[in-house]
């Protein structure tokens, strides 16, 4: 008779907590049953065979032991270990970043084989590093889609109506565009170019590659992030700290060109 | 906080509460520990009090490894028989005493007291960087081994301090990574057995 208090699933580990002596608690997203936190016992020995497959941001086949207060992990296997995110701190810290959006967005035990491909993928994709801000840019307009917190880009949330072709306002708090005229009246809305618009609406719509084969400069980068940024921090009530990390990393590169 | 019990002794419930606080510490085991001490034999307890007073009032962090020391600065840094044109960098006090342990190193220390962090909001300034930026531009060190630990925390540090330390013109270097003494080949990680493929050496005759 099989084990039924063993059950199998496969995972993307997004954090880890150190617990008591030698044990850490896992944040996993997984394919069967979505955000998972698993305890994984004796991981901070060297002589652990666990500690290598379950480091944060590897993808890897679990085998979970239902326990009391939470499961924990009997056994794992490296499926993807995304290695050169580990091996560069611009890729990880995006990464990190990704891991963190994760974990505050999504409740506990709620599948969604959407989110996790979209994961998996946008791992990649840092870790082939082909599409550098593009990728997170398109990562936030998905994920928030999937959670139902996609932000109004076609017409005015304050008046309804279409929004002229001109420079509008983003307002996080009225979940999306304002026209100039409303604009006044919804508190924290900023300008949005047009560029940037068309942009978040290409975005919305979804495919990465069209996404990717955009020109965008450096000012419409800085200006789709800080929008997006607002709207994550108006979505989950608290700012996403791995974000900090990321701006000071940029922060201390243009302070140090020469490095290598 | 444990409800005021009429059946516990004011000062009783107080220590139970007191040792409540420390970590791994349960409802349970605090009350196991305040009955322990009760009926200890009072020289005892008197020893256990002063040596927490004296922890609090003697143990400062060594102004220039930042370890925690009586003396400062710490009986290493002021040892003139290690080499002094070496860091070794930890994160945590504890990492010192596991690397004494080896009697392979013979240079100086420096603890971090932590890693970078970014999903918990932990960056260089929460951490003894600036000290050791400090210390080797002022010093008459030539190389820094990064000694963090090998996780997601510990190699964010090192390649954040190798951004900072390579342009000072000096040495920077890592502990390698490889099979541990007592395990299976069979149960190694990709990136472990790699790194140990890497970094594999000759034989000693």
């Amino acid at each position: 008779m099989p084990n039924a208090r063993l059950y199998k699933t496969e995972a993307v580990v997004l954090r880890q907590r150190r617990l008591g002596d030698a044990d850490r608690l896992l944040t996993i997203y997984t394919t069967a049953y979505g955000k998972l936190v698993v305890k994984a016992k004796g991981v901070r020995r060297t002589t652990s065979r666990m500690s290598g497959h379950l480091q944060p941001l590897t993808r890897c086949m679990l085998q979970l032991a239902q326990g009391h207060t939470s499961d924990v992990v009997a056994g794992c296997e490296t499926l993807e270990s995304f290695q050169p995110l580990h091996e560069d701190l611009d890729r990880l810290s995006r990464a990190v970043y990704v891991a963190e959006l994760i974990d505050r967005m999504m409740p506990e035990k709620s599948p969604g084989m959407a989110t996790y491909r979209l994961v998996v993928e946008t791992l990649r994709r840092l870790a082939s590093d082909d599409g550098g801000d593009m990728v997170l840019r398109h990562f936030e307009m998905t994920l928030l889609g999937q959670n139902g917190f996609q932000p109004e880009l076609g017409n005015c949330t304050g008046c309804g109506t279409a929004l002229e072709p001109v420079e509008n306002f983003f307002a996080p708090r009225s979940g999306g565009m304002v026209c100039p005229s409303c604009a006044s009246d919804s508190g924290g809305a900023r300008a949005m170019s047009l560029t940037g618009l068309k942009v978040l609406r290409l975005l919305q719509r979804g495919s990465y590659e069209e996404a990717a084969r955009l020109r965008i400069e450096a000012e419409l980068a800085t200006e789709l992030e800080r929008h997006l940024r607002s709207y994550i921090v108006c979505v989950l009530e608290r700012d996403v700290n791995a974000a900090a990390f990321m701006e000071r990393l940029r922060r201390e590169a243009r302070r140090l060109p020469a490095r290598t | 906080m444990n409800e005021p019990l009429t059946a516990t002794a004011a000062p009783l419930a107080r220590l139970i509460d007191e040792f409540y606080k420390l970590p791994g510490i349960g409802p349970k085991s605090a009350q196991r520990l305040a009955y322990y001490l009760l009926r200890m034999p009072a020289r005892e307890a008197q020893s256990l009090a002063s040596a927490i007073l004296e922890v609090k009032e003697k143990v400062v962090l060594c102004t220039v490894c930042q370890n925690v020391t009586e003396i400062d600065p710490c009986r290493v840094c002021s040892d003139d028989r290690r080499d002094r044109s070496v860091i070794c960098v930890v994160e945590e006090p504890l990492d010192i005493l596991a690397i004494e342990r080896t009697h392979s190193y013979r240079g100086l220390h420096h603890v971090l007291h932590g890693a970078i962090s970014p999903m918990d909001g932990i960056g260089p300034e929460e951490l003894k960087v600036g000290e050791l930026l400090a210390r080797v531009r002022s010093g008459e060190t030539q190389e820094v081994i990064l000694a963090t630990n090998p996780n997601l925390e510990g190699e964010a540090t090192a390649m954040y301090l190798t951004r900072l330390l390579r342009p000072l013109g000096l040495k920077v270097t890592r502990l390698a990574r490889g099979l541990p003494v007592g395990g299976d080949l069979e149960y190694a990680d990709d990136v472990t057995l790699a790194n140990a493929l890497e970094g594999r050496q000759e034989m000693p005759d």
